[in-house]
């Protein structure tokens, strides 16, 4: 089997790349935009996961063995990361940009309520411990199911069941101890 | 609030984002031409640079990087600031310059550190 694809067939797989971009473009952009809290950035460390991915995506094709490559981007995306942390030595310094946009109508009131409730859930997911944000980041802003988090994140799909059970729990007692949540609500 | 009105909050807050439209396509325009982009935008640089001596050792930093998705990463993002250095430019000399000090510094950033 030769190392490079003959012409034919690299067309195929640059086209088929292409579809890979195209579907998963908001995915691989959402996941960076929650890791990094920012649009610049965001870009950034999308642009360089679809370079990631297409060096080595011939690789990745044959090894999926039919599977969905999405955990397989997300997991790029994740390494680079955490890379991005540990060359620049940060972390996102405040809350998401502008987040928390609400397009279901709502009276101004309603608005500002669940504005404020929407802010403090993210305030709290950036509290909690690396693996259980990215895994609710996963779970929430991607819809991933637990087997594909459990491939994008190298953990069995029980492991990835009981993280998200515990960074939901977690999270519940951030909120509630700020003052919203289940926990505070049962409360009043 | 129950714990699945709590789920519903966290998938409001958490909702997807849509990456900016003149990114997308940027993007988009990048990878669907990398490989060409690639070989046509470093043959131009060789052709630039070589004419003056002091320039020279520039490509080289380009040529390290080697033929994978590193150079497509110094292309795309180099080629990104095209716009840029032109404006900046006195002179098509000027520019053919810029382009490859942009090069090397680029190529500087991606190449693995020696230690």
């Amino acid at each position: 089997m030769p190392d490079e694809p003959v012409p034919q067939a690299k067309a195929d797989l640059d086209r088929s790349f292409s579809e890979l971009y195209r579907t998963h473009l908001r995915d691989v952009y959402s996941y960076a935009y929650y890791r990094v809290g920012n649009h610049h950035d965001a870009e950034d460390l999308t642009e360089q996961t679809f370079l990631q991915a297409y060096r080595h995506y011939e690789r990745a094709l044959r090894e999926s063995d039919g599977r969905p490559l999405r955990p397989w981007l997300i997991r790029i995306a994740h390494n680079l990361a955490a890379n991005y942390y540990r060359d620049r030595a940060r972390r996102p310094e405040s809350a998401i940009e502008d987040a928390a946009v609400i397009s279901a109508p709502h009276t101004t009131e309603t608005l500002v309520e669940g504005r404020e409730q929407l802010e403090e859930i993210l305030a709290g997911v950036a509290q909690l411990p690396d693996d259980r944000r990215e895994a609710l980041i996963m779970r929430f802003a991607l819809g991933m199911d637990n087997r594909e988090i459990a491939r994008a994140l190298g953990k069995t799909d029980g492991a990835t069941k009981v993280l998200l059970h515990r960074a939901i729990k977690q999270l519940e007692g951030i909120v509630g101890a700020n003052g919203g949540g289940p926990a505070a609500e049962a409360a009043r | 609030m129950s714990t699945t009105d709590f789920e519903a909050r966290l998938r409001a807050a958490l909702h997807p984002v849509e990456p900016p439209e003149d990114f997308a396509a940027r993007l988009e325009r990048g990878l669907v031409n990398l490989t060409e982009l690639a070989a046509d935008e470093l043959e131009a640089w060789e052709l630039s640079a070589m004419r003056d001596p002091r320039n020279w050792a520039r490509p080289v930093a380009a040529a390290v990087v080697g033929a994978g998705a590193g150079t497509a990463l110094v292309v795309l993002r180099v080629r990104g600031r095209h716009r840029r250095r032109r404006e900046q430019s006195a002179n098509v000399l000027d520019l053919a310059e810029r382009t490859v000090r942009d090069l090397a510094d680029e190529a500087r950033r991606l190449l693995p550190r020696g230690d």
